[in-house]
């Protein structure tokens, strides 16, 4: 092939997916990064001061929030998979000619806005709503019950609006499985919960393994179900950043609440790649 | 287990009866409902199977062979028809409680398993001690050569190993049987050769009955004792590779093994039990009849001979054998051998090959007028009587 040419070839396909994240991502970034060190404020404006007292700041006061946020991160996330599994494995083994059509349908509601979803859920679920309304009337439940402002409507709105990004992954997984190597385990004397144990559920941690990446991050940092189904007692990271910077305007606050937030993500995410991402624990997992 | 054996019940696999078939199948139908309709992929098949018997279930893709193995693997329940493995019903039974192991066509290894663990695995199921999986893993790793390479991959090995390391994860069970679903199909032609001797010599060593499913007739014929023809969900013909190509009993196994030459000509008299057909203007052709078929003067009759039991020659041959006129249409020299394809009176097409151990000189050109000449003994009439056929099918057929 023609040398030069040949060798820049990759580099040149990498190049317009490049600068678009450099211009949007990386350059912003490293601004924020530089935002988190400032002090200052609206009026006077902002300075560079190197100033990392920012983030212990920021961390010593909204700290209780961020325990918070990882906590629902982990229940909604939890949640995701118990829902999830079951739905992928059905759709991948049982779903016939068909798989594609539960696809889509279980697909459908995302098709409609992410927050106008949300706020269908707290027009339901509203304490003299269509569900509960008609319950208090009838006197079977107390009149001071109430679903909306609590953990548990947030988390539970957190696994609906991530569940997509669950069933997709794991689906997919379950999906490649060979199915003559279940056949092969039933062969080799296994009953249908060890063939699930020591075949199927091991070649589909991969998916699991994406699935809690791709709902953990996104649901940890999510403040759109803290704010619509929560209440005061359940704010999110998400919504302090959200406040610090659109209402407060304390630019380096939000700057190192995010980063201070990324960095534990990051480090989480790591150490569970590191921990479950491994041949070791899928085969110890099949032994 | 199943309580509903019509058999005596056997617990002992150390003390093979070789009275009792390993596995046998008793008017074994299978059919399968697919859009609506009903399609049946085994009609009504019934075999024996001996104790350490190489046995191969050879046919055409749709044939049924593969169905067939996989209802006694335990994968399909019959439709109608018993199967037995050693003498006991395993109606109802599921493919985990059968002491049958399969080696699957695309080897079906467990990907995220070293090998020692894909071997180790049946073994495991059936809480076998700790030392012993040890030690059982090792032996059968030896037999099958793989010793050295037990923490490997499946991905990490080639199509050879492969093959292999599933060959050692069904045998390490000591199963009463082994089922293997065209296991050499992934493999390129040399290996394929190798892993044919290979395969025979295990199954020497090991003494477990074989049930090789293909639709290779070299495969079935080099590696079998017995070979069962399969075709549209029915056994053709049951025999030995010798019998099956030798003298197969109906046409498609003619034509399915092997190359024949097909001819049709009408009876002109009996002589003893052998028909007597005129072919052509001055050509004829004598034909043993088996026991089991009739023909009378005036019948038509198939007849099948193989190219290299026919003979090239330049006169009419004398004497009381089969004697054809044809004119040469192509001659493919091959070294050891050369192919002649003629041209007889009615058009049928006929090949013959001859060895070129005396005469590296051809026999006849192409164009040339020359004649075929067999010994009866060597040609088959097909059809003709029972063995699923009657007499006067051929008439029937013209």
């Amino acid at each position: 092939m023609t040398g030069l040419k040949g060798r820049l070839t990759p580099y040149l396909l990498i190049l317009p997916g490049g600068l678009w994240l450099t211009a949007f991502f990386a350059i912003p970034l490293i601004f924020m990064a530089s935002v988190s060190l400032m002090t200052g404020n609206l009026i006077d404006g902002f300075t560079q001061t190197w100033h990392w007292q920012n983030y212990t700041d920021a961390i010593g006061t909204y700290g209780d929030k961020i325990v918070r946020s990882l906590w629902y991160g982990l229940l909604a996330t939890a949640a995701c998979i118990a829902l999830a599994y079951p739905a992928a494995y059905w759709i991948a083994f049982k779903g016939g000619r068909h798989k594609s059509t539960w696809l889509f349908l279980l697909l459908l509601p995302f098709f409609v806005s992410f927050v106008l979803r949300t706020i269908s859920w707290k027009l339901v679920l509203t304490d003299n709503g269509p569900v509960l309304g008609p319950l208090k009337s009838w006197g079977l439940l107390p009149d001071g019950f109430h679903v909306l402002d609590s953990g548990f409507a947030v988390v539970s709105g957190l696994t609906y609006n991530f569940l997509p990004f669950m069933i997709l992954p794991i689906y997919v997984a379950l999906e490649r499985i060979d199915y003559r190597v279940i056949e092969a385990a039933y062969d080799l004397y296994a009953g249908r919960f060890e063939a699930f144990r020591r075949v199927v559920l091991p070649l589909s941690l991969p998916g699991v393994f994406a699935g809690v990446i791709m709902t953990f991050v996104p649901v940890t940092s999510d403040y759109v179900n803290a704010s619509v189904l929560g209440g005061p007692g359940n704010t999110m990271i998400g919504n302090v950043i959200q406040s610090e910077y659109f209402t407060q305007s304390n630019y380096h606050t939000a700057s190192a609440l995010s980063f201070a937030l990324m960095a534990l993500l990051l480090a989480g995410i790591f150490a569970y790649a590191r921990a479950l991402g491994t041949k070791d624990v899928l085969e110890a997992a099949a032994r | 287990m199943t309580d509903t054996s019509p058999a005596p019940v056997r617990d002992d696999p150390g003390r093979a009866d070789t009275a009792v078939p390993a596995i046998e199948l008793a008017g074994v139908r299978k059919s399968y409902v697919s859009h609506g309709e009903t399609v049946a992929a085994v009609r009504g098949v019934d075999l024996r199977i001996g104790q350490g018997e190489f046995f191969s279930l050879l046919g055409p893709s749709g044939c049924g062979k593969t169905t067939t193995m996989r209802m006694i693997a335990g994968f399909e329940e019959p439709t109608a028809g018993e199967v037995y493995l050693h003498g006991q019903s395993v109606t109802g039974v599921p493919a985990n409680k059968r002491d049958v192991n399969m080696v699957f066509q695309s080897y079906a290894l467990f990907p995220h398993m070293s090998v020692f663990e894909n071997v180790a695995f049946g073994l495991r199921r059936r809480g076998v001690a700790k030392n012993e999986i040890r030690q059982r893993v090792g032996d059968i790793l030896e037999i099958v050569d793989l010793t050295g390479r037990e923490k490997r991959r499946p991905s990490e090995m080639s199509g050879g190993q492969q093959q292999r390391v599933a060959l050692a994860r069904a045998l390490v069970n000591r199963p009463r049987a082994l089922l293997l679903d065209e296991p050499l199909g992934a493999l390129d032609l040399k290996l394929r050769q190798a892993m044919q001797v290979e395969l025979k010599r295990i199954q020497r060593e090991v003494g477990i009955t074989f049930v090789y499913v293909t639709h290779d007739q070299g495969e079935a014929l080099t590696m079998s004792d017995r070979i069962a023809v399969m075709n549209d969900g029915l056994v053709e013909q049951l025999g030995s590779p010798r019998e099956i190509y030798e003298r197969p009993a109906t046409k498609f196994v003619a034509g399915f093994i092997g190359t024949s030459n097909l001819l049709s000509g009408t009876v002109t008299e009996l002589s003893g039990r052998d028909a007597v057909l005129s072919y052509g203007d001055d050509g004829r052709i004598v034909v043993p009849l088996r026991e089991d078929q009739t023909a009378g003067a005036g019948d038509a009759l198939e007849v099948t001979v193989r190219p290299e039991k026919i003979e090239i020659v330049g006169e009419r041959p004398a004497g009381g054998g089969s004697a054809v006129p044809a004119t040469v249409a192509e001659v493919v020299y091959l070294g050891t051998s050369t192919n002649y394809l003629v041209t007889t009176a009615d058009g049928t097409e006929v090949t013959v090959f001859m060895q070129n151990a005396n005469n590296s000189d051809d026999v006849a050109e192409r164009g040339d007028r020359v004649w075929l000449a067999w010994e009866p003994r060597h040609s088959y009439a097909i059809g003709g009587g029972a063995n699923g056929v009657r007499g006067d099918a051929p008439k029937a057929a013209v």
